[in-house]
């Protein structure tokens, strides 16, 4: 079993507490696994991405080689378009549509989706709208790795437990929200996987 | 024990803790900052009573550990690359002084600059300095090195460096952690003269140092960390220093590379194992992750041996960080056909954040500047350097820390006039007082702006050495009061402050202005944890 997914996003939007549910379900599983963060300068609101890579046996690169991330999981949508060299031919594209504007010659979101849609395979979703259905917008992250679980190789339950283990300290409330938000964006995927 | 999942950085804090650190030292920057930041913040240190503390530069930190080495215990001081450079003068001189408990110099390069202004390679440094140098290959490799790295320390009396790149730095594996040690005794040199690097003293010490070149290269050959993997196809021998032996594993999915291969992480140069390889194979392809240090000393000036391909010979691109497929091309093996990134897809530098005080100071001091024209403004290393980029255009130069005080000095005194320092305050107690003092001393015509956000913002937010004390450290060195002035900059206060600042650029001589409002980060984390313990306390009083 082998997973590299290259985490996408802009500096503060949190893509690395994603990426540390994914980490704690696949220590669970018993898997190897590298992740390399981006921190300093460009968190200010740059361009950020994390390689994260799960694998049954040891992982040497701490990077993913180019053309072999088995998954894109961006919670910007320009910003899973910016590692398309990075995919795999039969690799992913799982993105929020929900853009974020800091620059000012930020392109057309039409020809942004347009792009996203030449691609085998993707699962495109409005997180925060999704999250703000449920209750709150801050859960648009876990909706977003709800949406990348069929694709991640790991058991649903696993991820379930991370939650737990996560969001457990700040009251049940908050974990039975994000399990609500996990299940949401799982549901999308299966039902708007192209 | 269950293995953790720490950074590189992490893993060396870990480590230290358990290997019988007394204390560590560091200025902030960017990849080393978590190491001192994971110590301070770990529970298992404070029991232990472990020093971990930030100081003023990377000088000063390199200082401290040297005198509690001095004073038998061991310590650790970690800085990025450039820092380095503020901490030169101990460093090369400590590899004469010595040690006396362990310590170890813990050093982050930059490969690709990521968050810094170059990408030298620190292993040079260890090389100058005759010091030996440890090159971790992964996270565990990162957490054992410590302990080993003491050991080393310890056993030859000679400070270590350890050295790491970004991508360990901030990146995250398991680590499995040894048992924990004690600390050491507090245990003065046995020869009190030791330190003491008077010329007659120090050209011993130095020739002491020069003589144990060859055991610090036989602890190198010995090494645990140093192995050589035979291959049947003899054509070509690899060498991989560090991070570049996972590249080049990771070319093998089955780990079983044709060629012999010599990994190299422990330093001097291990010269019986690179003979060995030489000897054996048509030619050398050497991988390393920064400048080409042994491929340059295995090549040679006039290059006239076998075959030896790497950076120099453009096998391997001359600059930047390696990668995978890097490390695939030069071992031959194709590119792979990729997808292409759609041309729609804008950059997107990162940015000064939404209400931070150095929007505000840029916009007055533009406005003020207006009337003289560009090109003028000295600036300096820190979040404030991003005034560089659009809309503010604010800044002309930005070099090493503190060169913003004096670069406007030197300007001055060519006659540009008026000529601006921006600095913020950590980087002011860091490296700019004593630039002050040169403008001061020379009654140099120059305007200082000290931005000050209470805090080292770029790296996270540390505490800055300057908290409380700006004001009374200009007016100690010389600064006159009326030509101190302190603003708060706020979109409201535009007109007032743009006022202040127009009065100083016109001011012959040297005068300080200091902007002064929170970092907008740090001001919403004191917010958050605020909050946070007063629902705490309703809780509790229910």
């Amino acid at each position: 079993m082998k997973k590299d997914i290259i985490l996408a996003g802009v500096g503060g939007q949190g893509i690395l507490s994603i990426a540390a549910i994914i980490g704690y379900a696949a220590v669970e599983t018993g898997l190897y696994l590298k992740q390399a963060e981006v921190h300093g300068m460009s968190q200010r609101g740059g361009d950020v991405q994390s390689n994260l890579r799960l694998s049954d046996k040891p992982v040497a690169s701490d990077l993913i080689p180019h053309g072999k991330a088995d998954m894109i999981l961006s919670v910007e949508p320009m910003e899973s378009l910016r590692y398309l060299p990075f995919l795999s031919p039969e690799g992913w594209l799982v993105t929020n549509t929900k853009p974020f504007i800091n620059i000012p010659n930020y392109p057309d979101e039409a020809a942004i989706m347009a792009e996203i849609k030449k691609l085998p395979r993707h699962v495109a979703l409005d997180a925060e709208t999704i999250a703000k259905d449920l209750g709150t917008v801050k859960a648009a992250n876990i909706v977003m790795l709800g949406a990348a679980s069929p694709f991640l190789g790991l058991e649903y339950g696993k991820l379930k437990d991370a939650i737990e283990f996560f969001f457990g300290r700040k009251g049940a409330d908050l974990v039975e929200l994000n399990l609500k938000a996990l299940e949401a964006g799982r549901k999308f995927a299966e039902e708007n996987k192209n | 024990m269950q293995k953790q999942l720490l950074l590189g950085d992490e893993a060396i804090a870990q480590g230290a803790i358990d290997a019988g650190l007394s204390g560590i030292y560091a200025y902030p920057g960017t990849p080393s900052t978590e190491i001192t930041q994971y110590v301070i913040d770990s529970k298992e240190a404070k029991e232990k009573g472990i020093v971990a503390t930030w100081t003023a530069n990377e000088k000063t930190s390199a200082e401290a550990a040297l005198g509690m080495s001095y004073a038998g215990k061991r310590s650790m001081v970690c800085m990025k690359h450039v820092g380095l450079n503020v901490a030169a003068d101990v460093f090369i001189n400590s590899s004469i002084t010595g040690a006396n408990g362990g310590i170890i110099y813990v050093v982050a390069d930059d490969p690709s600059m990521h968050s810094s202004q170059n990408e030298q390679d620190s292993r040079f440094y260890g090389k100058f300095a005759m010091m030996p140098i440890l090159e971790p290959v992964d996270q565990q490799e990162a957490y054992d090195m410590v302990h080993y790295g003491f050991d080393l320390s310890e056993k030859f009396g000679i400070p270590v460096m350890l050295r790491i790149t970004t991508r360990l730095a901030h990146s995250r594996a398991g680590v499995a952690r040894k048992t924990s040690r004690g600390q050491n005794q507090l245990k003065l040199p046995e020869n009190l003269k030791q330190f003491i690097l008077l010329p007659a003293i120090a050209r011993k010490q130095y020739k002491d140092l020069l003589n144990n070149q060859p055991h610090f290269e036989a602890a190198a050959e010995n090494s645990p960390f140093n192995s050589y993997t035979d291959g049947k196809d003899k054509s070509m021998g690899i060498i991989a220093c560090g991070l570049a032996h996972n590249y080049l594993m990771e070319n093998y999915p089955d780990r079983n590379v044709p060629y012999p291969v010599l990994k190299v992480s422990q330093y001097p140069v291990p010269t019986k194992m690179v003979e060995k390889i030489y000897e054996e194979c048509d030619s050398v392809l050497v991988l390393e992750e920064g400048y080409p240090l042994l491929e340059e000393l295995l090549r040679g000036l006039l290059n006239k041996g076998k075959k030896v391909k790497g950076r120099l010979d453009g096998t391997v691109p001359r600059d930047g960080e390696l990668n995978p497929v890097i490390v695939g091309a030069a071992l031959g093996f194709d590119i792979p056909e990729l997808r292409e990134i759609p041309s729609l897809v804008a950059n997107r530098p990162p940015s000064l954040c939404k209400g931070c005080s150095h929007i505000d100071s840029y916009y007055g001091l533009n406005e003020a500047l207006e009337k003289y024209g560009k090109g003028r403004v000295f600036a300096d290393i820190g979040c404030y350097t991003l005034g560089a980029l659009a809309p503010y255009d604010a800044i002309n130069t930005c070099v090493d820390m503190g060169a913003s005080i004096t670069m406007a000095k030197g300007a001055a005194d060519a006659g540009l006039q008026p000529a601006v320092a921006v600095i913020g305050d950590s980087t002011f107690t860091h490296s700019g007082i004593t630039g002050l003092l040169d403008a001061i001393n020379d009654k140099s015509n120059i305007t200082v702006m000290i931005l000050d956000n209470a805090t080292t913002g770029m790296t996270g937010g540390q505490p800055s050495s300057a908290f409380g004390k700006i004001e009374d450290i200009c007016k100690g060195l010389g600064v006159e009061e009326d030509h101190i002035r302190v603003i708060k900059p706020l979109a409201k206060n535009h007109e007032e402050n743009l006022k202040v600042i127009a009065e100083e650029l016109e001011y012959q001589g040297v005068s300080v202005i200091i902007p002064r409002r929170e970092c907008i980060q740090t001001l919403n984390k004191r917010m958050r944890e605020k909050f946070k313990a007063k629902a705490k306390a309703e809780q509790a009083g229910k």
